[in-house]
C-alpha cells in the first residue's frame, strides 16, 4: 500500500475516533459535510474533463429519496442495503441520461444537466404522496441489525459517512493516476486530439458521468440516513450550484479538495448564518469572488504551497 | 373551443412574461458571452423597486395613472444603476475568463445581490397591486382576462420588435453586430468595444428590472422571486438558442404554450413539461434552435 494510502485511512481512524468524543452538533455538521464532499468527489472527476454539472443535485435528490421510499415500501431500514439501493438507482438513470449528455460540453453541459434536476424537482414537488414540497421523514436505519436508537443514531451515520468518503477517496486519488483519469484531463485540454490518439472521449466521458452519479447518490443517502428528512429542495438548482461552489472553493486538483472545501464551506455557512442572518449569502458570494480571484485552484492549493516549501 | 382559446390566451400572457425576461439575458449572452445569473436578481430588485415606489406615490394621494409611469421610471433607475454598478465595478476584471468561470461569477453576484435586495427592503412582502386592477377586465368567449395581462402581450410585442430594430435597422446596432461576430477585429476597426460592454449590459440589466416591475403588480414581491425566475429564463433562452433574440422569443413561445397547455390538461406536469420541452430541444438541436454554427478547434 501507498503511504498516502496509510496515511488517509490513519486519518480516517482519527476521525472515527474523534467522533465519540464530539459534540452532537459538530458529529452532524461534519456528516453533512462529508456527505456533500462524496458528491463534490464526483463532481471533481467531470471538472477534471473541463465539464461544469450545475444538475448534481438530480443523483444527491434521488439517492435520499431512495433511501426514503424504499424504508417506506420495501419494510427494510439496513443502512448498507439501503445505501446500495441509491447507488444502484442512480447508476440507472444516470446510464439513460449520460449518453444524451455526454455530447454537450461548457454550457450547454451545465445547462442541460440543470434541467434534468429540475425535471425531478417538478415532478416530486407535484408528488403529494411523497410530501410535495414538505417531503417526508426517513426512518431511523438499522445497521446489521443494531438499533443505534437516540444518542447513538448520528454516530452511526457518521461512521458511514467517514468510511464511504474515505473507500471513494482512495478510488478517485488512484483513479485519477490511471490512464482513464489522465484522459480527462487531456479532454479538457483538446478534446480532438484525444480522439486521434485512438481514446474515444464519449465513452471517458460516460464513465466518468456515471461514477458522478454513484457518488453523489451515495451522498444523497447518507444525507437522508444522517437528517432523517428529505425534500424536493435537494434536486433544486442552488442545491447543485453549492456543489459547484464547494469544488471551486476546495479546489480540483487533489481528491482530498472537495472533502477539506466541504467541510469549511459548512463551517462558513453554519457561523455565517449564527453571526448575520439576513447576510450570510453575501458571505457566501464574496468568498466565492475571492476564491475564482485569488485562489483560483482552491483552498487545497495552499496546502500544497505549504508543503513544497516545507520540503524544499 | 373555449379550452383552446383559454389555453392559447395563457400561454400567450405566460410566453410575453417569459420574453421580457429572456430577451436581457440572451441580449448579454449574445454580446458578452456572459450567462448571467444575477439577471434573476435584476428582475427582483426591478421588482422591488416598482412595488414599494408605487406604494409610495399612491400613499401620496396622486393621480392613480400615474402609476405606471412610476413603474417605468423605477424599473429604469434601478436598471442602469445596477448594471453600470456590476458591470463597472465587477464584471469588467473578469472579462477573458472561461465562459463557465462567469457563469460562477454572476452566481456569487447574485448571492450577494438576494442578500442587499433583502437588506434594502426587509423580508415581507410588497404588494402594488392598484396598476394590475386599474385597467379592468375584459371577457372574452365566456373568460375574463386582466387588461393588465393583455396589455403586457403588447408591451412585450413592442419590445421585441424595438430590440429587432435597434440592432438591425441602427448605426450602433450594426456595430454591436460587428462586435459579437468578431470581439476583435470589431476593436482593430476602431470600435469602442468596453463601452458597447457596458452599454449592452446596462441594457440587458434595464430589461431585466423592466420585466420585474411590470410583474410587480401582477404578485406578491418576496424574498426569492429571482431566484424562481432566472432558472425559467435559462430554459427559454437554452431552446432558442442563446444570444439570438428571435431565439429567446420563439424559446418564450414554446414554453408559454406548452406550460399553459399542461395547466389546462395535466396540472401535475406544469414544471416538468417546461424542462421536458427544454431536453427534447435539446437532444435534437445541441445549441439550440436557432443558434449560430462555431468552428471547432484543433
Amino acid at each position: 500500500m501507498k503511504i498516502a494510502t496509510i496515511l488517509l485511512i490513519a486519518a480516517a481512524i482519527a476521525a472515527l475516533a474523534a467522533g465519540l468524543v464530539m459534540p452532537g452538533w459538530l458529529t452532524f455538521m461534519l456528516t453533512l459535510a462529508l456527505a456533500k464532499g462524496l458528491v463534490v468527489l464526483g463532481l471533481l472527476l467531470l471538472m477534471r474533463a473541463g465539464l461544469v454539472s450545475f444538475g448534481q443535485g438530480l443523483y444527491y435528490c434521488l439517492g435520499a429519496y431512495c433511501v426514503g421510499i424504499a424504508g417506506d415500501y420495501l419494510q427494510t431500514q439496513n443502512a448498507l442495503l439501503l445505501m446500495l439501493l441509491a447507488v444502484v438507482a442512480c447508476v440507472a438513470l444516470a446510464a439513460i441520461i449520460g449518453l444524451l449528455l455526454c455530447r454537450y460540453r461548457d454550457i450547454f453541459f451545465a445547462m442541460f444537466s440543470m434541467a434534468f434536476s429540475m425535471i425531478l424537482y417538478g415532478i416530486l414537488v407535484k408528488s403529494t404522496a411523497f410530501g410535495s414540497t414538505d417531503g417526508f421523514n426517513v426512518k431511523p436505519p438499522l445497521l446489521f441489525g443494531w438499533t443505534p436508537g437516540g444518542e447513538s443514531s448520528p454516530m452511526m451515520a457518521y461512521g458511514l459517512a467517514v468510511v464511504a468518503v474515505t473507500g471513494v477517496g482512495i478510488f478517485v486519488w488512484n483513479y485519477l493516476r490511471s490512464p482513464m483519469g489522465y484522459a480527462g484531463e487531456a479532454i479538457r485540454e483538446n478534446e480532438i486530439r484525444v480522439e486521434y490518439l485512438g481514446v474515444s472521449v464519449r465513452k471517458v466521458i460516460y464513465i466518468k458521468y456515471l461514477l458522478a452519479a454513484a457518488m453523489a447518490g451515495l451522498g444523497g443517502a447518507i444525507t437522508a440516513l444522517a437528517a432523517g428528512h428529505i425534500d424536493p429542495e435537494m434536486a433544486y438548482w442552488t442545491t447543485s450550484g453549492e456543489f459547484v461552489f464547494i469544488a471551486l472553493m476546495g479546489g480540483t486538483g487533489h481528491a482530498a479538495g472537495p472533502v477539506l472545501g466541504s467541510i469549511i464551506f459548512e463551517l462558513l455557512r453554519t457561523y455565517a448564518f449564527q453571526i448575520s442572518p439576513y447576510t450570510w449569502q453575501m458571505i457566501l458570494g464574496t468568498a466565492l469572488l475571492a476564491i475564482i480571484l485569488y485562489l483560483p485552484k482552491g483552498v487545497w492549493s495552499l496546502v500544497e504551497r505549504i508543503t513544497k516549501r516545507i520540503a524544499a | 373551443m373555449k379550452l383552446v382559446i383559454a389555453m392559447l390566451m395563457d400561454g400567450m400572457i405566460y410566453a410575453s412574461w417569459l420574453f421580457l425576461i429572456a430577451a436581457g439575458l440572451t441580449l448579454i449572452y449574445g454580446v458578452m458571452r456572459i450567462l448571467n445569473m444575477a439577471h434573476g436578481s435584476f428582475y427582483a430588485i426591478g421588482a422591488y423597486a416598482g412595488a414599494s415606489l408605487v406604494g409610495f406615490y399612491l400613499a401620496g394621494g396622486y393621480p392613480p395613472w400615474g402609476a405606471y409611469l412610476v413603474l417605468l421610471g423605477a424599473a429604469i433607475f434601478s436598471g442602469i444603476i445596477i448594471g453600470l454598478l456590476v458591470e463597472r465595478g465587477l464584471l469588467r476584471f473578469m472579462y477573458g475568463r472561461d465562459e463557465v468561470v462567469m457563469i460562477l461569477v454572476t452566481y456569487a453576484i447574485l448571492l450577494i445581490l438576494e442578500d442587499v435586495i433583502k437588506l434594502a427592503w426587509g423580508v415581507d412582502a410588497y404588494f402594488a397591486y392598484q396598476p394590475y386592477t386599474l385597467l379592468g377586465r375584459t371577457k372574452l368567449v365566456g373568460l375574463s382576462y386582466a387588461n393588465y395581462d393583455i396589455a403586457l402581450i403588447f408591451i412585450s410585442a413592442s419590445i421585441c420588435f424595438l430590440l429587432w430594430w435597434g440592432l438591425n435597422r441602427t448605426r450602433q446596432g450594426k456595430l454591436l453586430q460587428a462586435v459579437i461576430h468578431d470581439r476583435d477585429t470589431a476593436a482593430f476597426l476602431g470600435i469602442n468595444v468596453t463601452r458597447m460592454f457596458t452599454v449592452t449590459f446596462v441594457i440587458g440589466a434595464v430589461l431585466g428590472t423592466f420585466a420585474g416591475a411590470l410583474t410587480a403588480p401582477g404578485i406578491s414581491v418576496m424574498p426569492g422571486i429571482g431566484i424562481e425566475v432566472i432558472i425559467l429564463a435559462f430554459a427559454v433562452v437554452v431552446i432558442g438558442g442563446l444570444g439570438s433574440i428571435g431565439g429567446a422569443l420563439t424559446g418564450a413561445l414554446i414554453v408559454g404554450l406548452a406550460r399553459s397547455a399542461s395547466v389546462h390538461l395535466y396540472p401535475e406536469a406544469e414544471l416538468f413539461v417546461i424542462y421536458g420541452v427544454m431536453a427534447v430541444v435539446l437532444a435534437f438541436r445541441p445549441q439550440g434552435l436557432f443558434a449560430i454554427a462555431t468552428a471547432r478547434k484543433i
